[in-house]
């Protein structure tokens, strides 16, 4: 055993840092290959040539209108609602040690959907006013999830339990405020209930760009504290985390750019919960998988866009696309964790 | 264990639990209150003379009184859901054993659906005597699927394994529901006015097509009760009294899932109404299902009526469909369960 010294830890971190560096490269590559494919492809296929003077500027007749009012912001969206929802995802699967445990199973997304469509549908509010409803919306949710799964003693389940319950009255009162709205048209309804890039405006997208901005080098940041709050609150503690302090920095960080993603595009669902383990799975233990996860969000949520776009015959919203591509993951999960019994 | 007779099988009126008249007359008084409130309340209040040509007068022929006499098969329809979906409950909960079983909880709902939906689109089905045979089987199967993904591993099906097992099948199904009806309007306009849970369209032609599946199901329920009880006390005590466990969950579970995919079929997805029914009796009259099961039946329905002149009446001049009205009413209860329950237990 003496052989495998320190040369043969350092080697084998070496190795899981090449790997990362690897899987970064690869998944940053294939998201830019499919923004170019969501501004490439549409109902009319234009050149390369004419999209590239279309975006710098240039009035094109139809270029311009296809790609800067209806490709270009469906492709931004996409891709920062992404980012936001595997970061997020991932924060809270791995601060809760559980895969469960994440925005879109314990209504968190039902939250910030509640208030973004109490806003727009009711109070037609600007869109500073959503953004911070929905930021605040998801935040009380959080605290009230906690709060009432704290009890006796802290346990995961409860608090996944408790998180369902909580996202059945959001999503009953979703379905009442679409109703009163006297918007339950179905684009409007599909959007608050399952997600979807359809109709999204370029001036609808500044918030959500600035939150991913801001909050991803926080989470970034305290990516390392998080893998030692991995290994259990005492073994943290032990190695000089704060660990209330940087709980709840993550928490806000996460749940905001959750908020504002929500508010703009609707709960994409399972994104979040897809991302965390996906990412994992290509990078390995031991390198934090903050930034991973973000990009196969990216590259989900793009890559079902196209596929609901243009593989049927008829449009199918992101949403239904991560939702059929999600649940059978969710279930061979649940599968997985009963033979373990983790659960 | 003592084998004397005594024990086993005492004469049940020893056991009728405390109070049992007591509740059973509030039951039934609150009943007859929501009944009336039913009738007259909603976009256009009834007065009381209207109330009473609608209902004993039959010649009469004011405005007023056909109003009443249309919310007459609402609540009607309204009865028979709510205690169909009150008893389904008992069942579940006790064929589980397991306090947090409930059809929308299962998952059970949305494999109907599910089901109802494939029917429209490919099978062109569109009257109510048909959805229900698809509607049945859709959560025949559901039920036993996520009943076999939640009692996998250590422990067999706790709360927790269960719901998860449940909210994950319904994503699911319901993006496979999503998927089939969104590129056919045809569907979606049939399925949209079905999806929402909604007992407004109860008419006596759906009535007559409940009665007898629920008939068959409340006696399947009434007869199992006493073996019921037995099995609560565990599989081994249950077999050891002379119960086949087997055969008894089998048929108390078709008779549930008979009971909840029925009201589903013809009112749409309802949920959270066997949960709440179930405890509040459970609570008030304690474990013994040959008072709990009828009960359930007396306190669904009384639930699913109120809840609809409630959403009546939030939602004035429209309405908002029951379903949404007992999710946030029945949610709640579902984490209190949640939060009282011990750490192991889950």
């Amino acid at each position: 055993m003496t052989t495998h010294s320190i040369a043969y830890i350092a080697a084998g971190r070496r190795q899981r840092q090449r790997r990362w560096m690897l899987v970064t490269c690869l998944l940053t590559v294939l998201a830019l290959i499919l923004c170019c494919a969501m501004l490439l492809l549409g109902n009319t296929i234009y050149p390369v040539r004419d999209i590239l003077r279309a975006l710098s500027g240039e009035e094109l007749k139809g270029v311009s209108f296809a790609v800067n009012t209806v490709r270009l912001p469906r492709m931004l969206a996409g891709l920062f609602a992404g980012f936001a929802f595997g970061l997020a995802g991932n924060t809270f699967q791995t601060m809760l040690r559980n895969p469960l445990a994440n925005p879109n199973v314990i209504g968190i997304t039902s939250g910030s959907s509640v208030a973004a469509v109490l806003c727009i549908t009711v109070f037609h509010s600007s869109r500073a006013t959503i953004s911070a409803a929905s930021v605040a919306a998801g935040l009380a949710t959080v605290l009230v999830i906690y709060v009432l799964s704290r009890g006796r003693a802290f346990s995961i389940g409860r608090l996944i339990l408790i998180g369902i319950g909580i996202q059945a009255m959001l999503d009953a009162l979703i379905s009442y405020l679409l109703l009163v709205g006297a918007q339950q048209d179905i684009p409007a309804a599909i959007r608050w209930l399952t997600g979807s890039l359809n109709g999204i405006q370029l001036y609808e997208l500044p918030p959500l760009i600035i939150t991913v901005l801001i909050f991803t080098p926080v989470v970034a940041l305290l990516g390392k504290h998080l893998s030692l709050l991995e290994l259990g609150e005492q073994a943290a503690t032990s190695l000089g985390i704060h660990t209330d302090r940087t709980r709840i920095a993550l928490i806000v960080s996460s749940v905001c750019m959750i908020a504002i993603a929500t508010a703009t595009t609707g709960p994409i669902a399972f994104t979040s919960f897809l991302s965390g383990p996906i990412a994992k799975r290509l990078v390995g233990v031991g390198f934090s998988n903050v930034i991973p996860a973000g990009l196969v969000g990216v590259n989900l949520v793009l890559a079902a866009d196209l596929v609901g776009q243009f593989a049927f015959q008829y449009r199918f919203p992101v949403g239904i696309m991560t939702g059929i591509l999600g649940a059978p993951y969710l279930i061979f999960l649940l599968i997985r964790m009963n033979r373990k019994g983790v659960l | 264990m003592s084998t004397s007779s005594g024990s086993t099988r005492t004469s049940p009126h020893s056991q009728i639990p405390k109070n049992f008249a007591i509740i059973l007359l509030i039951g039934l008084v609150l009943l007859g209150l929501c009944v009336v409130a039913s009738l007259v309340f909603g976009p256009r209040l009834v007065k009381v003379p209207e109330l009473i040509d609608g209902l004993f007068h039959p010649d009469v022929d004011s405005y007023g009184a056909n109003v009443v006499r249309k919310r007459i098969s609402r609540t009607v329809f309204g009865l028979f859901c709510g205690a169909a979906l009150g008893v389904s409950g008992a069942l579940m909960q006790s064929v589980t054993r397991n306090p947090i079983a409930d059809p929308s909880i299962l998952g059970v709902n949305t494999g109907a659906a599910l089901f109802v939906v494939c029917g429209i689109a490919f099978l062109n089905i569109n009257t109510a005597s048909e959805y229900i045979w698809l509607a049945l089987a859709g959560a025949a199967i559901t039920a036993i699927f996520v009943f076999g993904i939640g009692s996998m591993g250590r422990g067999g099906a706790t709360p927790i394994k269960l719901v998860l097992a449940g909210a994950a099948i319904s994503a699911a199904l319901s993006s496979l529901v999503s998927a089939v009806m969104i590129p056919r309007a045809y569907v979606m306009d049939q399925f949209r006015f079905w999806q929402v849970g909604s007992i407004g369209s109860g008419s006596w032609s759906a009535i007559a097509t409940f009665t007898p599946f629920l008939i068959v199901g409340v006696v399947i329920a009434f007869l199992t009760a006493p073996a019921l009880n037995a099995l609560a006390l565990g599989d081994d005590v249950a077999t050891g009294l002379g119960v086949r466990t087997g055969v008894l969950r089998l048929i108390a579970a078709l008779a549930g899932v008979l009971l909840c995919g029925t009201a589903t079929a013809l009112a749409g997805p309802i949920g959270f109404v066997g949960l709440l029914a179930t405890h509040l009796m459970r609570l008030v009259l304690g474990p013994d299902l040959r008072f709990v099961i009828p009960m359930s039946a007396l306190s669904g329905a009384v639930i699913l009526i109120s809840s609809d002149v409630v959403g009546r009446l939030i939602a004035s001049p429209g309405e908002l469909e029951v379903g949404v009205v007992t999710a946030f009413v029945g949610a709640p209860l579902l984490i209190i369960l949640a939060m009282r329950s011990k750490v192991r237990s889950l």
